[in-house]
């Protein structure tokens, strides 16, 4: 029933890109007389074309238009205010009619409602707990891994990738059953005379889901940095007279930031942006931006797929305006983000 | 006679997993010395340098330095400093801040840590290169920087680990000098590892030679040249003929099947010996004359001398002269008692492949 429709100039669009493409293939295959190496990378670009690059220029177009396909902004004001658009569906008249009858616009529920920047703002705060939370744990597990002198680092590193094998989905739902009224947890907490407690469907919950989640992304980058760094620089700091302490930070500190910071990237990204843990974790009591936008997406009324756009573009600009100011503090990218 | 000893090593052993890297090494080194500890790779060199920094434990044995047992005491309470293999720099600091680095923890004022790093960046000609960072530099400068590192904190013994093995040839003999200069001026005990003999005999004033672990000989470099204690280190130090041979008595030694006379005694009668007689000290001679004689097998220019192989029956010899002489002509081979070198046969087995280099 939804009557979405990539507009005639996208399947223009797509055709241009793709005769771009292929015009480009041929001139350098020509250029060099036969197949190179990056002639190999062509089944890539053109997926990044086609699901990548167009879907992103979908996304903007969809935010600055209506279903109609006219240009507006009522998207964007929708964000601010969430019943802007039902408001301005109902005609002038009608609501001044009900305004007459002395119901206002509570009462109709069509008053300014905060629920999309709410939940932007929550979801930020959500990111920025769970990547603080990651760092704090995830530093000391990395250097713990990391140290030259603990045999059993390796051992280690691997316990942290199994899980990491796993579908992302599976290991949410098993955390579920773990923390649920009658759960493992909550078996424990009983047979040690706690009680059981309610451990799921709250924002705990979803938070230790998400630190659960994404823990292996802020150790790795940091314990590659601290791996791949000279043991030498540390025992030249303590020859030059740094106890334990001092070589943590005058030497393995601001030479590990590499790893913190693609650590930190990692994390907040899908965390500020993940919709299927609060939903599982937080038996829907918990929202999250990703929620809305899914649910958005979801929706089968009309303009709803416009107005999604528009909050994953506020999203995508938020996400790229933090890597850019990430970038600045690691330029050559040492370690190993994504950005 | 007995000057003041910095640094003892009693005893010391130390083994990893299973191997035993230092076999119960003694060993002093006085005040002001150039101590360097040679041998080749893996006979403990390093191990015995890391314990006197402190970034390894002997599993026994002490460590004495000036007087009291430093064994268990961290690197950063030690009064020495390192110069590290690779230098160790730290890439998140500029070269002064690099320099600074131990001032700084010694909580020093700022104008004594400028001044004392101008300083240091004097000694070593790298004025002005305060701001670089230390990854812009090159090997022999990044070099210097480690020793300024090390040396602005007027240690008491400075610890050098192979710190010129990563420079070129011209380099290397370069900073040898250099390095020698700083020490005399300086006044500072520097304790060297190498595996390079020609920078052993260079800089040091003793010279002790390590093998698996032992020490098998420490002396002057010219005494470790001129009398090796065994086929070792006398393969080891420089070039070297080594032929098995029998003590007949006092100053009259036989091998190569003929008698020679020299100059050691007290070896017994009849008693198997090794024999010693370095290459650029075997004569050429009439075929009448000499006490061996032999066919020229190979002739090799090398420069200052020609290097000639040659077959005497049941030997060969390496030998260097300034004149040529043609290969396959026959010549006859003398050696005054003087280079005659004779030691005891080494007890456990001698590294052989090392000798037939």
């Amino acid at each position: 029933m939804t009557s979405f429709k990539v507009p005639v100039w996208g399947y223009w669009m797509m055709g241009i890109g793709f005769a771009a493409f292929v015009a480009m293939l041929v001139a350098y295959i020509r250029k060099n007389r036969g197949f190179r190496r990056p002639v190999f990378a062509a089944p890539y670009v053109l997926w990044l074309i086609v699901f990548t690059v167009i879907p992103c220029f979908l996304v903007a177009y969809f935010s600055f238009t209506d279903p109609q396909g006219n240009f507006t902004l009522d998207n964007f004001k929708n964000f601010w205010d969430s019943n802007y658009n039902a408001r301005k569906a109902i005609a002038p008249e009608d609501l001044e009619m009900y305004q007459s009858m002395g119901l206002s616009l509570e009462d109709l529920g069509l008053a300014r409602d905060s629920i999309n920047i709410d939940t932007l703002v929550f979801s930020l705060w959500m990111a920025f707990l769970c990547t603080a939370i990651c760092l704090l744990l995830g530093y000391p597990a990395a250097h713990i891994m990391a140290d030259r002198e603990f045999k059993l680092g390796p051992t280690l590193v691997i316990l942290f990738v199994v899980p990491m094998w796993m579908n992302f989905l599976l290991r949410t739902i098993a955390l579920m059953s773990l923390l649920e009224d009658g759960g493992l947890l909550n078996t424990v907490l009983e047979w040690l005379g706690i009680g059981r407690q309610k451990l799921l469907n709250n924002i705990p919950a979803v938070q230790v889901g998400m630190i659960y989640n994404f823990l292996p992304f802020m150790v790795f980058p940091i314990y590659n940095v601290l791996n791949k760094m000279d043991y030498k620089l540390s025992e030249a700091a303590m020859d030059l007279g740094c106890n334990k302490w001092q070589v943590f930070y005058k030497v393995t500190l601001p030479l590990s930031v590499p790893g913190v910071v693609s650590g930190i990237t990692m994390v907040f990204m899908p965390a500020v942006t993940t919709f299927y843990i609060s939903r599982l974790l937080g038996g829907g009591k918990v929202q999250l931006f990703g929620d809305l936008i899914e649910a958005k997406f979801l929706s089968t009324s009309l303009n709803e797929w416009n107005v999604g756009s528009a909050l994953s573009l506020v999203m995508m600009v938020l996400i790229l305006l933090s890597l850019g100011l990430l970038n600045k503090v690691d330029p050559d990218n040492e370690g190993g983000g994504m950005v | 006679m007995e000057e003041q000893r910095l640094i003892t090593l009693e005893d010391i052993y130390k083994q990893y997993d299973g191997t035993t890297v230092l076999d119960h090494i003694n060993l002093y080194i006085r005040k002001k010395e150039f101590v360097t500890l040679l041998g080749p790779s893996g006979c403990g060199k390093t191990t015995t340098l890391r314990i006197i920094g402190g970034f390894e434990t002997a599993d026994s044995g002490r460590v004495i330095f000036d007087g009291q047992d430093i064994s268990g005491i961290p690197p950063y309470k030690r009064r020495v400093n390192t110069v590290f293999q690779k230098y160790a720099l730290f890439p998140h600091l500029n070269v002064r801040d690099n320099i600074a680095f131990g001032l700084k923890l010694k909580k020093m004022s700022k104008d004594e840590i400028n001044r004392k790093v101008d300083y240091m960046l004097d000694l070593v000609n790298l004025k002005g290169y305060g701001k670089r960072g230390v990854d812009s530099l090159s090997g022999g400068q990044q070099q210097r920087i480690a020793i300024a590192r090390a040396l602005v904190n007027e240690p008491e013994v400075l610890l050098l680990d192979e710190p010129l093995g990563a420079l070129d040839l011209k380099l290397r003999k370069e900073m040898q000098l250099e390095l020698k200069a700083m020490q005399q001026r300086l006044g500072i005990t520097f304790l060297y590892v190498t595996h390079d003999q020609e920078e052993a005999l260079t800089m040091s004033d003793t010279i002790v030679v390590m093998h698996g672990g032992k020490i098998l000989q420490i002396g002057t470099p010219k005494s470790i040249y001129d009398e090796p204690k065994n086929a070792f280190v006398a393969n080891f130090i420089g070039e070297s003929n080594i032929f098995p041979g029998t003590m007949i008595k006092d100053e009259l030694v036989n091998f190569c099947g003929t008698e020679f006379p020299c100059v050691d005694s007290g070896f017994g009668e009849n008693a198997p010996v090794d024999v010693v007689v370095r290459p650029e000290d075997v004569l050429l001679v009439g075929e009448d004359v000499g006490q061996v004689t032999g066919t020229i097998k190979s002739v090799l220019f090398k420069g200052v001398h020609y290097e000639m192989i040659i077959d005497a029956g049941h030997s060969t010899w390496k030998v260097h002269s300034t004149t040529m002489q043609p290969e396959g002509s026959r010549v006859g081979l003398a050696v005054v008692p003087f280079n005659i070198h004779i030691m005891h046969r080494m007890e456990e087995e001698t590294p052989r492949e090392e000798q037939a280099k």
